[in-house]
């Protein structure tokens, strides 16, 4: 019995490993042959005809891939700056006070983004949007910078309220007792405080408004085509390795930001 | 003495609804961006699925309950009878059994691999960590892409099957239930691993011991002290799964083709090809309204697990 015990894991389970390191597998193997293929000489993405960066090259000179290129990364940095501003303001009125009338409905408005299907949102979105396209006749680009602005507001919203409820009120109590305005303490004190988080929601919303496909789908009017919705009519059509390519440059990014993330995150608790 | 308090009270209770006012203040111009653009456009579809389908898109301003009907209801422009809209339901139907499978596959994979990132050293759980959150804040459309690419007939899945001659033809899966189950589960697993390790983390793994001691097998250890530990995070990571697969659209319309539909899908049909806007402002509804109930379902059990964790 003594013996048995001793070889005996307490935290083992049969064939949990296993499950677990086939599951990371099956998390990455299939990104595998979308970034591989991205480099192939011939026109397929299935038989491999040596290496190229021809695809690379084909979407660079593509004017339609350019011009949407353009337009993700403008409407993805007007919307993650305005909803990382409007998050910041909206976490100092729920974080640190006392409880009041009206908060919980502020957290529902803030965080309906997340609970409602973006089917549905885009839908909706739509639907207001033609009718203020028929009434005024503008097709501008105001529509995809709010709509974008709106979801991202609590990917902004999450982690710049975690960094303020771990600050202590007493870095602020300090500078008010020493004469400095509530406007010059927010300023020297409680801003340079929130920075990681500020930076951490910034980017996340940065992320969610480039990779948005439904909403940007529903909302654009014609020609203002972002890279993700410009893939998606290209799916339709014949595939070559121009989408893997653009698709390697996205995945690219995506996990640099996140890698970013990740480090600012992980400096803040050592 | 008694002036002073009194006095002292109203400076307090005005500090406080100075505090109150700036608070709403600060959160007025996010509110105005969420009334335009996300809590609005729904008030407005509510009224939308009670007015007449125009003739070319867009409605008629003419009150109606024909939207409704018709999103169970079928009735026949010619003879007006009415038969249960068979494509409607089944479309439901699928939607809400291969979220319902999506949800299952993700825990049967995802629950062993949050128990292998909890019981890592604490050194190396960050990676793990880190490794299934890459894919969750990854481009849905390009894993979406990426399953096609590897269940093609000249994908990797077929090569490879072909290779050692497990097969003689390359499998159909894509533009199946099938596929559109795999990709579901691919893009939403992380929903599931992360709440579940979120909350086997504080788990103490005293209790397995105490349980060993008093001769429990691994089973047991598993059904009886594991498991319900962890239900709230299972519970949630359920509801992140289910959620974002019923109103999958992205998914469905590139895996699935154009047979496979499901509700997503539907709704768009409505207000393309369709031409059906109150139609689609319904099943939008009805979806939301599914989308509610689940979570209510869901607070429901955690406020009680809080409750019964009181006592």
């Amino acid at each position: 019995m003594i013996l048995r015990r001793r070889s005996f894991v307490i935290k083992r389970m049969p064939g949990f490993t296993l499950l677990a390191l086939a599951c990371f597998f099956a998390l990455y193997m299939p990104l595998a042959p979308l970034v591989v293929y991205s480099f192939n000489e011939g026109n397929n993405i299935a038989l491999w005809e040596g290496f190229s960066l021809r695809w690379y090259q084909a979407a660079w000179e593509n004017q339609l891939v350019q011009s949407a290129a353009i337009r993700s990364i403008v409407v993805a940095t007007i919307a993650s700056i305005i909803a990382t501003v409007l998050a910041t303001m909206v976490a100092l009125a729920t974080t640190r006070t006392r409880p009041y009338r009206g908060q919980t409905i502020i957290y529902a408005m803030v965080n309906q983004p997340l609970v409602v299907p973006e089917i549905v949102t885009a839908v909706a979105l739509l639907i207001l949007f033609a009718l203020i396209k028929q009434a005024t006749n503008y097709h501008g680009y105001a529509y995809l910078v709010i709509a974008h602005s709106a979801f991202c507001i609590p990917f902004a919203y999450l982690p710049i309220r975690a960094r303020l409820e771990g600050m202590d009120r007493v870095l602020e109590t300090a500078a008010a007792d020493l004469y400095a305005t509530p406007w010059r303490a927010f300023k020297r004190v409680t801003l340079p405080l929130m920075l990681p988080g500020i930076f951490a929601g910034a980017m996340l919303a940065f992320v969610i408004s480039l990779d948005d496909v439904v909403i940007t789908e529903f909302v654009k009017s014609a020609g203002q085509d972002t890279l993700p919705t410009y893939m998606l009519g290209q799916l339709r059509r014949s595939i070559t390795p121009e989408i893997n390519a653009i698709s390697t440059v996205l995945l690219g990014i995506s996990v640099l930001m996140v890698t970013l993330i990740f480090f600012l995150s992980r400096k803040k608790t050592a | 003495m008694s002036k002073t308090l009194a006095q002292q009270e109203s400076l307090e209770a005005q500090a406080q609804r100075k505090e109150v006012k700036r608070n709403l203040l600060l959160s007025t111009p996010a509110l105005i961006v969420l009334i335009c653009a996300a809590s609005g456009p729904l008030l407005i579809m509510v009224v939308f699925s009670f007015l007449t389908s125009g003739d070319y898109g867009g409605v008629k301003w003419e009150w109606s309950t024909e939207a409704w009907f018709q999103v169970a209801f079928y009735r026949d422009i010619f003879d007006d009878t009415v038969s249960i809209a068979d494509a409607h339901l089944s479309i439901l139907w699928r939607s809400v059994r291969l979220s319902f499978l999506t949800t299952l596959t993700a825990f049967v994979l995802g629950f062993p691999t949050a128990y292998f990132i909890a019981t890592r050293p604490p050194e190396t759980r960050n990676i793990w960590l880190f490794l299934v959150t890459i894919p969750f804040w990854t481009n849905l459309l390009i894993r979406t892409f990426a399953i096609l690419e590897i269940i093609r007939n000249q994908g990797v899945v077929n090569t490879f099957l072909l290779m050692i001659g497990a097969i003689d033809q390359p499998l159909d899966m894509l533009y199946t239930d099938i596929a559109i189950l795999l990709g579901m589960t691919y893009v939403y697993i992380p929903l599931m691993i992360l709440p579940i390790y979120a909350s086997m983390e504080r788990f103490d793994f005293k209790l397995v011991e105490a349980a060993y001691d008093l001769y429990a097998s691994r089973w047991k250890v598993m059904k009886r002290v594991i498991l319900p530990l962890v239900k709230p995070g299972v519970v949630a990571g359920s509801i992140l799964v289910f959620i974002p697969s019923l109103g999958a659209y992205v998914t469905p319309r590139v895996l699935g083709g154009g047979k496979n539909l499901m509700l997503g899908n539907l709704i768009e049909l409505q207000f393309g090809q369709g031409r059906n806007w109150p139609l689609g402002a319904a099943l939008s509804l009805t979806l939301l309204a599914i989308v509610m109930i689940a979570l209510i379902v869901y607070v429901r059990s955690a406020q009680k697990q809080g409750a019964t964790h009181d006592s």
